[in-house]
């Protein structure tokens, strides 16, 4: 089993393959929606000269998700005593991010991004120019994956909401599976592919 | 008859909490079928870890807690209106209690209604019965398996699908090659054929409520039960889609009267996080199952 640990190299990137199976460490970024579409229209779009009101915001979430990774989750939380603590924390559908991931990829040199249902050709490509992969959660395991989360240190922008909102968490022995390499390789493709043959040949005759 | 809102409420926790010992079973034989250290033995390592955290805590299986769907059987004269005043009473008490997340929004507005209640919301089906008790399933409906669930009309040229049990196998298998891992496989199917497609897909809804190791009552039906389950497995899926031996845990088939004209088959797709229950009510006796 691969261990990955935030900050995370381009060589370490490079040396995963698509079906490898990882532990994630470190600190990482909720975003989902909301998250995706403020990056692009703020920073993307605006060539890096984002409204002045945004521009702590900039630096802070350059800090945060340069060869870090940002995860599609929208997490239950709780707050006792000022504290947040995560209590479910599965993945949500990536490829609704699929216009957005690439350009976020790129420009805040995020090397992972963590799901389920794997994303489309433009984030495979992203990945494969700029030293990323695409990593899929286990659908489903919410209570484990809170559990992985061992600190919730901030959370910005609560105005988009709970689950939309952009929370800065420290997990340890995140359980995930590479499923888009920085080769070119999409398992998600290639299962398709080889279950298709398969169906074909058992619906012969 | 008493007010058996609690009830209800104790009902929504097991199934939102406690997957079902049949679905755990089925699950941990399957590990043991994976090659070890592959994605997909690691896959369902973690769903089984995660379920007994689960039912540790007492918190739900998935963050989707998905539809709540009743199955009432209940003795003729008890008011069904009651008892589903107290079902919706209890899908908020549910919610505040985090046993559910509040999952009911309204299709045009978009604005939750918060505490999982709304139009035709929970789905309750109510069936008068002989006998003198009441009997309550519930089903947690989750909705990325919901999505991939689907509906075929025979024949189907394209996939060569007459109007059998041969053709059915075929649109049956072509929808779980393409649902790969999005409906969070492995999972479990309940195929309905006949009908018109309303009650198509809530007989195959139904049978989602079986065991998953009783026996079909139609010998054809059972066989061909297995042979799809066998078969789903050999298109190499596997858990999360991540490729593996396990795509399907469990296939229940069944069958209603249709107009010549028609031939629906309907396929209701269930992820790993198979969540049901049962509750029994005697007198003043309640037990779960
Ligand atoms: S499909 Fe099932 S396991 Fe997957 S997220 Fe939905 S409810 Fe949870």
């Amino acid at each position: 089993m691969h261990k990955l640990t935030v900050p995370i190299s381009e060589e370490a990137i490079r040396e995963l393959k698509a079906g490898d199976p990882v532990s994630l460490n470190g600190v990482i970024v909720t975003g989902r929606d909301a998250a995706h579409k403020y990056l692009i229209d703020n920073f993307v779009k605006t060539g890096g000269q984002p409204p002045a009101a945004e521009q702590d915001m900039y630096a802070t979430l350059q800090t945060l998700l340069k060869e870090s990774v940002i995860y599609h989750c929208g997490p239950v939380v709780q707050q006792t005593d000022g504290i947040w603590k995560f209590v479910a924390a599965g993945p949500t559908t990536s490829i609704r991010e699929e216009p957005y991931q690439a350009d976020v990829i790129e420009h805040f040199n995020v090397r992972a991004v963590i799901g389920k249902g794997g994303m489309g050709a433009k984030t495979l490509q992203a990945c494969q120019d700029f030293g990323a992969v695409y990593l899929h959660a286990i659908g489903g395991a919410a209570t484990l994956i809170a559990e992985s989360v061992k600190e919730v240190i901030t959370v910005h922008k609560m105005e988009f909401g709970v689950p939309e909102a952009f929370w800065v968490i420290r997990v340890e022995d995140f359980p995930v599976v590479v499923t888009m390499d920085s080769h070119g390789n999409s398992l998600h493709k290639q299962m398709l592919e080889q279950s298709t043959e398969k169906f074909a040949q058992l619906i012969k005759g | 008859m008493h007010d058996l809102t609690d009830a209800f409420v104790e009902l929504i926790r097991r199934a939102a909490t406690q997957l079902p010992d049949d679905m755990k079973k089925a699950i941990r034989e399957a590990k043991e079928k994976e090659d070890p250290g592959s994605a997909a033995a690691g896959a369902l390592d973690t769903i089984l870890k995660n379920v007994e955290m689960a039912r540790e805590k007492s918190t739900p299986i998935c963050q989707d807690t998905g539809t709540p769907i009743f199955q009432i059987y209940y003795p003729l004269g008890v008011s069904t209106r009651k008892l589903s005043d107290q079902i919706r009473k209890a899908c908020a008490i549910a919610t505040e209690k985090a046993y559910l997340r509040p999952n009911a929004v309204d299709s045009l507005t978009g604005k939750n209604s918060g505490d999982n209640t709304g139009i035709d919301y929970p789905t309750m089906h109510f069936h008068e019965w002989d006998e003198e008790g009441i009997k309550v399933q519930l089903i947690l409906k989750g909705g990325g398996c919901e999505n991939v669930s689907t509906q075929y009309k025979l024949p189907n040229t394209e996939l060569g699908a007459g109007r059998d049990l041969e053709g059915v196998r075929r649109v049956v298998l072509d929808a779980v090659n393409k649902a790969q891992g999005l409906g969070c496989a492995p999972g479990v199917l309940g195929i309905a054929i006949g009908g018109d497609r309303g009650s198509s897909y809530i007989k195959s809804k139904e049978q989602l409520f079986r065991p998953l190791d009783d026996t079909n009552d139609d010998p054809d039906m059972g066989a061909m039960e297995d042979r799809i389950l066998e078969e789903g497995n050999e298109l190499g899926i596997g858990p999360m889609g991540f490729g593996g031996k396990t795509t399907l845990l469990g296939v229940k088939m069944g069958k209603l009267h249709r107009l010549p004209a028609s031939y629906f088959v309907s396929v209701a797709y269930m992820c790993w996080a198979n969540r049901r229950a049962t509750m029994l009510v005697n007198g003043e006796e309640i037990s779960y199952a």
